[in-house]
C-alpha cells in the first residue's frame, strides 16, 4: 500500500502581522518532508477550519502573538468539532503565558509551544504525535 | 457509504479525503473514481500557467470572484513544487485566495508535484475530475511556475491561459518553442509596469506570425493588473468566447479524443509499471538489481528485459 505524506496547515489566526515564526516553522516542516499548506496572515478560525478540511491535513499549527489566543485557538478546535473533523490535531505556538496553557489544552489544543522552543523540538513533536490517517 | 456516494451528496470532507487517496496512490481511489466518472464531464476546465511570480494565484483569485458573481461554483487545483531533496513542499497558493476560504461555492485544493514533471502533479487530472463530479461549474487548474517546456496543462484544460509579465526577456524568448505555443489566451499581468506595452507588442507579433491553428482560433493578448482586478471582466469574457468557440466546433471532439487517449495511456503505463515493479520491490529483488547495476555486473537494458519477460511469461500462465 502506498505511503501517506504528512500534510500540515500552518496559519496565523487574528490580527497580528508577525509571520516570521510561522514561516520558519513552515520551512522546517518542509525540510522534514511534510507538505505544508501555508495560509498566511489574518485568518479567521472559520477560514482555517474550512482550509484544513478541503486540504485534508493531519494537523493544524497556529502561530499567534497578539494575545488573543484564549479566544481564537479554542474557537478553531470548536469549529473542527462542529464539522465532525476533530480528528485533525491542533497545536499552537507564540507568546502564550504559562498560566493560559492548561485552559487551551482543555479546549482541545494538543500542545502549546512558547518562545524558546526549537524548530527541531516542534518537528519531533509532530513526528511523534501526528500520524496520517489510514 | 462509499466516498463517491458521500461526494455526490455534497460531502466536502469525503471529497477532500478521496483527493488525498488519489494523491497518495491508493488503489481504493480507483474504485471511487470509477463511480464518480459518469457524474463528471460538465465542468469547464481552465488551465493557468506561466513563470513563477507572474501573478497566477492572484489572477485565479480574481477570476474565481468573477465567476462567483455570475453564480457559478468554482473548484481550484493549485500546484506547487515538491523539494527534490526532502520530499516536502510549501503550498502557498491559498494565501492569495483566502477570501474564498469560507465560501461554500468554492473548493480549493493545493497539490505538490511529488516529482512529476510537466507543471502539474500526477494526481491533478483526477482531482479536477472529483471537483467536476462535485458539481463545480468551473475548475481552475494553476500549474507550478513553469519555464518553457511544462505543457501538460493543455491536454487537461478546455482553455489554456499563459500568464506573462513585462521584462522577462527579449523577443527571441517569444519565438522559442514551448509554453508560448500552447495558450488559447495570453495575459500580460502587472501591465502597469513601464515595459508592458513592449511585452504586449512582442507577444502579439509572435502570435500573428503563427500559422493558422487547426481549431481556427486566434489567441488574443489581454492586459491585467490582477491585484487591483483591472482587466479581469474582459479576461473572463475572452475565456467564455473561447469556450463557445471550442464547444461550437469540431475542435471539442478532437480535444476529448486526445484527452481520452492520453488518460488511457497514462493509466496503462502506471498500471503496467506497478504490475511489474511491486513484486520486485516486495521480494527484495529490486535491491539486488540496483546492486548489480552499481557494480556494473549487468546493464540496465538487459535487467529490464529479463524482468519484463519473466512477468509476462508468468502472466500467461495465470
Amino acid at each position: 500500500m502506498a505511503e501517506r505524506t504528512l500534510r500540515v496547515l500552518v496559519g496565523k489566526p487574528g490580527l497580528d502581522g508577525h509571520d516570521r515564526g510561522a514561516k520558519i516553522i513552515a520551512r522546517a516542516f518542509r525540510d522534514a518532508g511534510f507538505e505544508v499548506i501555508y495560509t498566511g496572515l489574518h485568518q479567521t478560525p472559520e477560514q482555517i477550519v474550512s482550509a484544513a478540511i478541503q486540504e485534508d491535513v493531519d494537523c493544524v499549527g497556529l502561530s499567534i502573538l497578539s494575545g488573543a489566543h484564549n479566544t481564537l485557538l479554542p474557537r478553531v478546535c470548536q469549529l473542527l468539532k462542529e464539522k465532525d473533523a476533530d480528528d485533525i490535531m491542533v497545536f499552537g505556538g507564540g507568546v502564550i503565558p504559562d498560566d493560559d496553557i492548561p485552559g487551551l489544552k482543555n479546549a482541545g489544543l494538543k500542545e502549546v509551544f512558547t518562545p524558546g522552543s526549537s524548530t527541531e523540538d516542534i518537528v519531533k513533536w509532530v513526528r511523534d504525535n501526528v500520524h496520517p490517517r489510514a | 457509504m462509499s466516498l463517491a456516494e458521500r461526494i455526490l451528496q455534497g460531502d466536502t470532507r469525503a471529497a477532500a479525503r478521496l483527493m488525498r487517496d488519489i494523491d497518495d496512490g491508493y488503489a481504493s481511489a480507483r474504485e471511487e473514481l470509477k463511480l464518480l466518472y459518469p457524474h463528471s464531464g460538465s465542468a469547464y476546465l481552465i488551465g493557468i500557467t506561466g513563470p513563477p511570480g507572474a501573478g497566477k494565484s492572484t489572477l485565479v483569485d480574481q477570476v474565481t470572484e468573477a465567476y462567483r458573481r455570475r453564480g457559478k461554483r468554482v473548484g481550484i487545483v493549485a500546484v506547487d513544487p515538491t523539494s527534490p531533496f526532502t520530499g516536502g513542499a510549501i503550498l502557498g497558493d491559498r494565501i492569495r485566495m483566502n477570501r474564498h476560504a469560507d465560501d461554500e461555492g468554492v473548493f480549493i485544493r493545493s497539490l505538490a508535484t511529488r516529482g512529476h514533471l510537466g507543471g502539474v502533479s500526477r494526481s491533478t487530472g483526477d482531482v479536477a475530475l472529483v471537483m467536476d463530479a462535485m458539481g463545480m461549474d468551473v475548475v481552475i487548474i494553476e500549474t507550478v511556475g513553469v519555464g518553457q517546456d511544462e505543457v501538460d496543462i493543455v491536454k487537461m484544460a478546455h482553455t489554456t491561459v499563459v500568464v506573462m509579465v513585462p521584462g522577462l526577456g527579449d523577443d527571441i524568448q517569444a519565438i522559442k518553442a514551448g509554453i508560448l505555443e500552447i495558450g488559447d489566451v495570453f495575459v500580460v499581468n502587472k501591465s502597469d509596469r513601464p515595459d508592458a506595452d513592449r511585452t504586449v507588442r512582442e507577444l502579439t507579433t509572435m502570435l500573428e506570425m503563427n500559422s493558422a491553428r487547426a481549431d481556427d482560433w486566434r489567441p488574443k493578448v489581454m492586459r491585467t493588473e490582477a491585484h487591483r482586478g483591472t482587466g479581469i471582466a474582459e479576461l473572463v469574457e475572452e475565456f467564455e468566447t473561447h469556450r463557445s468557440h471550442l464547444f461550437g466546433s469540431a475542435a471539442i471532439n478532437r480535444f476529448l479524443a486526445e484527452k481520452g487517449a492520453r488518460t488511457f495511456m497514462e493509466i496503462l503505463k502506471d498500471r503496467l509499471f506497478a504490475e511489474v515493479f511491486a513484486p520486485l520491490e516486495a521480494d527484495g529483488r529490486f535491491a539486488r538489481i540496483v546492486d548489480d547495476l552499481a557494480n556494473r555486473r549487468i546493464d540496465p537494458y538487459s535487467a529490464v528485459e529479463a524482468v519484463v519477460a519473466e512477468r509476462f511469461a508468468a502472466g500467461a500462465d495465470n
